[in-house]
């Protein structure tokens, strides 16, 4: 087979397996569209706008769901970590990186969550790398969601355990792999309060009784809950009740928080080694000063943050009912979450909608094949308590503008 | 009791047949990601669907060692024993 492309690269070229996604993207900007995928902030003004490729434009892709990122209590204790303790702390959590702010903001995760143990790592993804592949090991079993995070996907194939996942959300799909899992294998069950992709939720009450009495041991990750979902803003473990059979939860300092991070909190009596058998928690450099305390400052004043939460569910309700009223196929039929999941008929489609959005000043995520479930093209959108009732209503504007343009509705 | 490989392959072939959308003509040698365009989503609803019709675990560590229609059938004959 002769292939004139390759004459020049050498032999072997390890990038020929990224020839398809080359392509696929070479296709995609050919056709005129703005890059999806290098969009750059040029000044951020607030946590709801910002200057993107020389545009005003509102945010609506950022997770930044209690719009943490520039509360003024919180940039002072940065400020002042900064002049306290340095930019850096050159070492790890086990070495010479734990300073005072670091316990402080385990102490402040504690307190958030009513839990006795809490580890911080560098980021989210890095939390469940690290205790999804140290807590299940040769010869135990994980059983999952299929629709699980990447960061889950690659803790799991970090580690040694047998993976067995089961359909999105399916209870009984989950019941069956357990039941059929050998005698005397240790089990954890992996879920995540609320699924990122479509905005959906888990029904984690039933999920969590069919783990426990196959005796598995649970993990969720609430990373798109903290702060909102549950009377204490603990997530949809603690909204549907079931927050103390939940082995450990993880979660991440960069969506509600506002800032990097990533977590573990857990009640286990022996939680504490993980501290020394925890490779990605170990061999790595500890969050800088001024990380951990925004952190530990945004996590207090969202323990007190009941008018922000209902502002940011009224957000969420309102765009979800001015879209689907203009003829959008949503992710979920009602919202569930702060994530309203725009489906798009296919990607070509869909990179359009996001460009005619982007020029019309609004900022979404495009999410794509193999990220998406059921190879779907989605316009996630992220609501933040800081978008005021105008521009929610401006949004749903610049949608339907969008939307007639792209021929999508 | 020892496991039928024969039969085994008979209650396979007909699990694959729906996911076989272009009708291949699948022999031990077919290769799921090559000879019948296996994505990972089908993979997942096929492998679900084998996993309900044996009661067995197929999990993603043994799915990794199975590239061939021959090497499933052996596989799920083993895990039946």
């Amino acid at each position: 087979m002769s292939d004139t492309a390759h004459d020049t690269a050498p032999r072997g070229d390890l990038f020929d397996k990224f020839q398809p996604i080359i392509d696929l993207r070479a296709g995609l900007l050919a056709s005129g569209v703005e890059d999806p995928f290098s969009l750059v902030m040029e000044k951020v003004l607030s946590p709801t706008t910002a200057i993107c490729n020389g545009r005003e434009t509102i945010l609506l892709g950022t997770y930044n769901y209690m719009g943490m990122t520039f509360d003024p209590d919180v940039i002072a204790a940065g400020k002042q970590a900064l002049d306290d303790f340095g930019a850096g702390t050159t070492g790890s959590r086990v070495l010479n990186g734990t300073y005072a702010g670091h316990k402080a903001v385990e102490q402040a995760l504690c307190d958030f969550y009513a839990m006795d143990h809490a580890m911080v790592f560098s980021t989210g993804y890095q939390a469940n790398l690290g205790v999804i592949s140290t807590i299940a090991g040769k010869g135990d079993y994980i059983v999952l969601d299929i629709d699980s995070h990447a960061s889950i996907w690659d803790g799991c194939k970090m580690g040694d355990a047998e993976v067995v996942p089961f359909k999105h959300n399916d209870i009984e799909a989950m019941e069956k792999r357990l039941k059929r899992i050998p005698e005397g294998a240790g089990k954890l069950v992996i879920l995540e309060g609320v699924y990122s992709m479509m905005g959906d939720i888990a029904p984690l009450k039933e999920m969590i009784a069919v783990a426990k009495a196959n005796g598995a041991m649970v993990l969720v990750d609430e990373a798109h809950s903290m702060g909102f979902i549950g009377p204490n803003g603990r997530g949809v473990a603690e909204d549907q009740g079931v927050l103390d059979q939940v082995d450990f939860v993880i979660g991440t300092f960069s969506k509600s928080v506002g800032t990097v991070g990533g977590f573990c909190v857990s009640n286990h009596p022996k939680f504490e080694i993980l501290r020394l058998v925890c490779r990605p928690y170990v061999f790595t450099a500890s969050l800088p000063p001024s990380v951990v305390a925004t952190a530990a400052t945004s996590i207090r004043k969202l323990m007190h943050a009941g008018d922000k939460r209902a502002h940011l569910w009224e957000n969420s309700r309102t765009l979800h009912k001015g879209l689907k009223d203009r003829g959008f196929q949503l992710g979920t039929d009602n919202p569930q979450s702060a994530i309203i999941s725009v489906i798009m008929p296919d990607l070509e489609r869909g990179a359009g909608m996001w460009e005619a959005l982007l020029k019309e000043g609004l900022y979404v995520n495009l999410a794509r094949p193999p990220a998406t479930p059921a190879n779907m093209t989605l316009l996630r959108c992220s609501l933040c308590s800081e978008h005021s009732a105008e521009q929610v209503q401006t949004i749903i504007g610049m949608f339907e503008r969008a939307g007639r343009a792209v021929g999508i509705i | 009791m020892t496991i039928d490989r024969a039969a085994t392959a008979d209650r396979i072939g007909a699990l694959i047949a729906p996911f076989n959308k272009k009708g291949i003509a699948i022999t031990d040698a077919s290769t799921f990601s090559g000879d019948l365009e296996f994505d990972s989503l089908t993979v997942m609803d096929f492998v679900a669907a084998i996993e309900d019709e044996f009661d067995i675990i197929i999990s993603m560590n043994q799915q990794a060692e199975i590239e061939t229609y021959g090497q499933l059938v052996d596989a799920v004959v083993k895990l039946q024993g």
